[in-house]
Protein backbone atom coordinates (compact mmCIF):
# COMPACT_ATOMS: atom_id res chain seq x y z
CA UNK A 1 0.00 0.00 0.00
CA UNK A 2 1.33 3.15 -1.49
CA UNK A 3 0.33 6.96 0.04
CA UNK A 4 -0.53 8.55 -3.32
CA UNK A 5 -1.29 12.15 -1.80
CA UNK A 6 -1.32 13.71 1.44
CA UNK A 7 -1.96 16.64 3.75
CA UNK A 8 -0.66 18.19 7.07
CA UNK A 9 -2.99 21.28 8.69
CA UNK A 10 -2.32 22.72 12.21
CA UNK A 11 -4.67 24.87 13.68
CA UNK A 12 -5.16 26.44 17.52
CA UNK A 13 -8.26 24.71 19.21
CA UNK A 14 -10.78 27.00 18.68
CA UNK A 15 -14.26 26.15 18.41
CA UNK A 16 -14.66 28.57 15.84
CA UNK A 17 -12.13 26.43 13.45
CA UNK A 18 -14.13 22.95 13.65
CA UNK A 19 -16.01 23.89 10.72
CA UNK A 20 -12.74 24.92 9.06
CA UNK A 21 -10.80 21.29 10.30
CA UNK A 22 -14.19 19.86 8.02
CA UNK A 23 -14.11 21.87 5.11
CA UNK A 24 -10.44 21.57 4.71
CA UNK A 25 -10.19 17.51 4.83
CA UNK A 26 -13.04 16.92 2.59
CA UNK A 27 -11.79 19.31 0.39
CA UNK A 28 -8.43 17.24 0.16
CA UNK A 29 -10.57 13.97 -0.73
CA UNK A 30 -12.45 15.30 -2.73
CA UNK A 31 -9.25 14.86 -5.47
CA UNK A 32 -10.28 11.09 -5.34
CA UNK A 33 -13.99 11.20 -5.92
CA UNK A 34 -15.31 9.65 -2.92
CA UNK A 35 -19.73 9.73 -3.14
CA UNK A 36 -21.45 11.71 -1.51
CA UNK A 37 -21.42 9.61 1.51
CA UNK A 38 -18.57 8.76 1.74
CA UNK A 39 -17.68 12.21 1.83
CA UNK A 40 -20.48 13.08 4.72
CA UNK A 41 -18.68 10.21 7.24
CA UNK A 42 -15.63 11.58 6.75
CA UNK A 43 -16.90 14.97 7.59
CA UNK A 44 -18.45 14.06 10.86
CA UNK A 45 -15.93 11.61 12.03
CA UNK A 46 -13.68 14.17 11.99
CA UNK A 47 -15.62 17.04 13.44
CA UNK A 48 -16.46 14.52 16.10
CA UNK A 49 -12.56 13.77 16.51
CA UNK A 50 -11.34 17.72 16.20
CA UNK A 51 -14.28 18.54 18.62
CA UNK A 52 -13.00 15.97 21.33
CA UNK A 53 -9.91 17.47 20.87
CA UNK A 54 -10.99 21.26 21.48
CA UNK A 55 -13.51 20.11 24.38
CA UNK A 56 -11.46 17.33 26.36
CA UNK A 57 -8.20 17.15 25.20
CA UNK A 58 -7.66 20.81 25.63
CA UNK A 59 -10.80 21.46 27.77
CA UNK A 60 -11.66 24.82 25.75
CA UNK A 61 -8.08 26.30 26.57
CA UNK A 62 -5.06 27.02 24.87
CA UNK A 63 -3.24 24.40 22.13
CA UNK A 64 -3.17 23.03 18.59
CA UNK A 65 -4.37 20.26 16.99
CA UNK A 66 -2.35 18.99 14.17
CA UNK A 67 -4.29 16.81 11.34
CA UNK A 68 -2.73 14.56 9.08
CA UNK A 69 -4.47 13.23 5.88
CA UNK A 70 -3.23 10.42 3.59
CA UNK A 71 -4.93 8.59 0.18
CA UNK A 72 -3.39 5.47 -0.86
CA UNK A 73 -3.49 3.85 -3.98
CA UNK A 74 -5.95 1.47 -3.47
CA UNK A 75 -8.23 4.12 -2.29
CA UNK A 76 -8.03 4.05 1.51
CA UNK A 77 -8.17 7.30 3.64
CA UNK A 78 -6.01 7.47 6.35
CA UNK A 79 -6.55 10.59 8.56
CA UNK A 80 -4.77 11.02 11.80
CA UNK A 81 -6.01 13.97 14.49
CA UNK A 82 -3.79 14.74 17.25
CA UNK A 83 -3.61 16.97 20.39
CA UNK A 84 -0.97 17.66 23.12
CA UNK A 85 -3.47 18.09 25.52
CA UNK A 86 -4.83 15.78 28.74
CA UNK A 87 -4.54 12.61 27.21
CA UNK A 88 -7.91 9.57 28.50
CA UNK A 89 -7.64 8.02 31.50
CA UNK A 90 -9.46 4.99 29.95
CA UNK A 91 -9.43 4.95 26.25
CA UNK A 92 -11.92 1.88 26.32
CA UNK A 93 -14.47 3.48 28.60
CA UNK A 94 -13.95 6.62 26.64
CA UNK A 95 -15.59 4.72 23.33
CA UNK A 96 -19.04 3.35 25.20
CA UNK A 97 -21.51 5.15 23.83
CA UNK A 98 -23.57 7.46 26.20
CA UNK A 99 -20.38 7.66 28.07
CA UNK A 100 -19.08 11.78 28.63
CA UNK A 101 -16.82 13.34 31.56
CA UNK A 102 -18.84 16.53 30.53
CA UNK A 103 -21.19 17.28 33.21
CA UNK A 104 -22.92 19.88 32.18
CA UNK A 105 -25.74 17.62 29.59
CA UNK A 106 -24.87 19.33 26.76
CA UNK A 107 -22.87 16.40 25.46
CA UNK A 108 -23.89 13.39 24.27
CA UNK A 109 -21.05 11.17 24.82
CA UNK A 110 -21.01 9.86 21.18
CA UNK A 111 -18.10 11.19 19.42
CA UNK A 112 -16.24 7.68 19.93
CA UNK A 113 -19.19 5.46 18.87
CA UNK A 114 -19.92 7.70 15.53
CA UNK A 115 -16.57 7.44 14.64
CA UNK A 116 -16.58 3.99 14.85
CA UNK A 117 -19.89 3.63 12.68
CA UNK A 118 -18.73 5.55 10.04
CA UNK A 119 -15.25 4.50 9.33
CA UNK A 120 -13.75 1.21 9.08
CA UNK A 121 -11.44 1.20 11.92
CA UNK A 122 -10.48 3.59 14.77
CA UNK A 123 -7.21 3.70 16.47
CA UNK A 124 -6.87 5.57 19.59
CA UNK A 125 -3.32 6.05 21.37
CA UNK A 126 -3.55 8.62 24.23
CA UNK A 127 -0.51 9.13 27.25
CA UNK A 128 -2.24 11.25 30.12
CA UNK A 129 -0.83 15.04 30.36
CA UNK A 130 0.62 14.04 26.83
CA UNK A 131 -1.81 14.29 24.50
CA UNK A 132 -4.27 11.84 22.39
CA UNK A 133 -3.77 10.80 18.48
CA UNK A 134 -6.81 8.96 16.68
CA UNK A 135 -6.63 7.29 13.66
CA UNK A 136 -9.60 7.01 11.01
CA UNK A 137 -9.72 4.39 8.44
CA UNK A 138 -11.34 4.02 5.75
CA UNK A 139 -11.68 2.82 2.13
CA UNK A 140 -13.85 4.23 -0.05
CA UNK A 141 -15.16 2.42 -3.40
CA UNK B 1 -30.99 30.44 12.02
CA UNK B 2 -33.93 31.85 13.06
CA UNK B 3 -36.56 31.99 15.74
CA UNK B 4 -39.89 32.51 16.14
CA UNK B 5 -42.06 33.17 18.81
CA UNK B 6 -45.83 31.85 17.79
CA UNK B 7 -49.93 31.95 19.45
CA UNK B 8 -48.62 34.78 22.29
CA UNK B 9 -45.58 32.63 22.98
CA UNK B 10 -46.92 29.27 23.39
CA UNK B 11 -45.31 27.69 20.26
CA UNK B 12 -41.10 28.51 19.69
CA UNK B 13 -40.33 27.74 16.24
CA UNK B 14 -35.94 27.43 15.28
CA UNK B 15 -35.05 26.95 12.14
CA UNK B 16 -31.62 25.21 11.78
CA UNK B 17 -29.49 26.68 8.70
CA UNK B 18 -26.25 25.77 7.64
CA UNK B 19 -24.30 23.65 10.29
CA UNK B 20 -24.91 22.39 14.18
CA UNK B 21 -21.62 21.94 15.42
CA UNK B 22 -20.66 22.36 19.17
CA UNK B 23 -19.36 25.91 17.88
CA UNK B 24 -22.89 26.74 16.90
CA UNK B 25 -24.48 24.44 19.84
CA UNK B 26 -22.86 26.33 22.31
CA UNK B 27 -24.22 29.73 21.43
CA UNK B 28 -27.58 28.71 19.69
CA UNK B 29 -28.74 27.23 22.76
CA UNK B 30 -27.69 30.36 25.11
CA UNK B 31 -30.50 32.37 23.20
CA UNK B 32 -33.35 29.54 23.04
CA UNK B 33 -32.67 28.73 26.71
CA UNK B 34 -33.47 32.49 27.25
CA UNK B 35 -35.95 32.49 24.83
CA UNK B 36 -38.06 29.27 26.86
CA UNK B 37 -37.22 30.60 30.32
CA UNK B 38 -39.23 33.77 29.24
CA UNK B 39 -42.18 32.31 27.49
CA UNK B 40 -42.45 29.06 28.92
CA UNK B 41 -43.57 27.96 25.67
CA UNK B 42 -45.95 24.53 25.71
CA UNK B 43 -44.15 23.16 22.98
CA UNK B 44 -40.82 23.94 21.05
CA UNK B 45 -40.62 23.25 17.00
CA UNK B 46 -37.01 21.97 15.62
CA UNK B 47 -37.21 22.88 11.59
CA UNK B 48 -34.18 20.59 10.01
CA UNK B 49 -35.57 21.84 6.79
CA UNK B 50 -32.21 23.93 6.01
CA UNK B 51 -29.67 22.14 8.05
CA UNK B 52 -27.20 20.64 5.82
CA UNK B 53 -24.66 18.91 8.60
CA UNK B 54 -25.06 18.01 12.62
CA UNK B 55 -22.44 15.55 14.70
CA UNK B 56 -22.89 14.63 17.79
CA UNK B 57 -22.68 17.87 19.76
CA UNK B 58 -26.07 18.65 17.16
CA UNK B 59 -27.23 15.48 18.94
CA UNK B 60 -26.38 17.07 22.54
CA UNK B 61 -28.18 20.29 22.14
CA UNK B 62 -31.51 18.25 21.18
CA UNK B 63 -31.24 15.99 24.83
CA UNK B 64 -30.16 18.94 26.69
CA UNK B 65 -33.39 21.19 25.39
CA UNK B 66 -35.60 17.91 26.04
CA UNK B 67 -34.40 18.08 29.06
CA UNK B 68 -34.98 21.40 29.89
CA UNK B 69 -38.65 21.47 28.29
CA UNK B 70 -39.11 18.14 30.26
CA UNK B 71 -38.84 20.10 33.28
CA UNK B 72 -41.81 22.43 32.52
CA UNK B 73 -43.78 19.93 30.80
CA UNK B 74 -43.05 21.18 27.67
CA UNK B 75 -43.02 19.33 24.36
CA UNK B 76 -40.27 19.17 21.37
CA UNK B 77 -41.27 18.77 17.87
CA UNK B 78 -38.60 17.92 15.31
CA UNK B 79 -39.69 18.66 11.90
CA UNK B 80 -38.15 17.94 8.37
CA UNK B 81 -35.17 15.26 9.54
CA UNK B 82 -33.34 13.94 6.99
CA UNK B 83 -32.81 10.07 7.05
CA UNK B 84 -29.18 10.59 7.40
CA UNK B 85 -30.01 12.40 10.87
CA UNK B 86 -32.16 9.83 11.75
CA UNK B 87 -29.44 6.96 11.71
CA UNK B 88 -27.17 9.38 14.24
CA UNK B 89 -30.55 10.02 16.61
CA UNK B 90 -31.85 6.20 16.31
CA UNK B 91 -27.49 5.67 17.40
CA UNK B 92 -28.14 7.72 20.43
CA UNK B 93 -31.27 5.98 21.56
CA UNK B 94 -32.95 9.44 21.01
CA UNK B 95 -36.17 7.54 19.52
CA UNK B 96 -36.76 6.32 23.22
CA UNK B 97 -37.42 9.76 24.41
CA UNK B 98 -40.68 11.01 23.74
CA UNK B 99 -39.72 13.22 21.19
CA UNK B 100 -41.92 14.11 18.25
CA UNK B 101 -40.89 13.43 14.40
CA UNK B 102 -42.91 15.31 12.70
CA UNK B 103 -42.32 14.85 8.58
CA UNK B 104 -44.64 17.65 7.74
CA UNK B 105 -44.21 21.07 7.52
CA UNK B 106 -44.60 23.39 9.96
CA UNK B 107 -48.00 25.04 8.69
CA UNK B 108 -49.48 21.08 9.18
CA UNK B 109 -47.84 20.98 12.43
CA UNK B 110 -49.72 24.41 13.49
CA UNK B 111 -52.84 23.06 12.55
CA UNK B 112 -52.57 19.87 14.38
Amino acid sequence: MKIINSTKIIFTAKSENESFARMAVTAFMSTVDPTVNELCDIKTAVSEAVTNCIVHGYNEKKGDVTIYARITDKRKIIITIKDRGCGIENIEKAQEPLYTTCTTGERAGLGFALMNELCDKVVVHSVLNKGTTVTLHKQLQ
Amino acid sequence: MSIRIDDNGSTITVKLEGELDHHVAKSLREKIDNYINIYMPKKVILDFKDLDFMDSSGIGFIMGRYKLLSEIKSKLYIINMSEDFKKVMKLAGLEKLNINLEKGSEEDENNQ
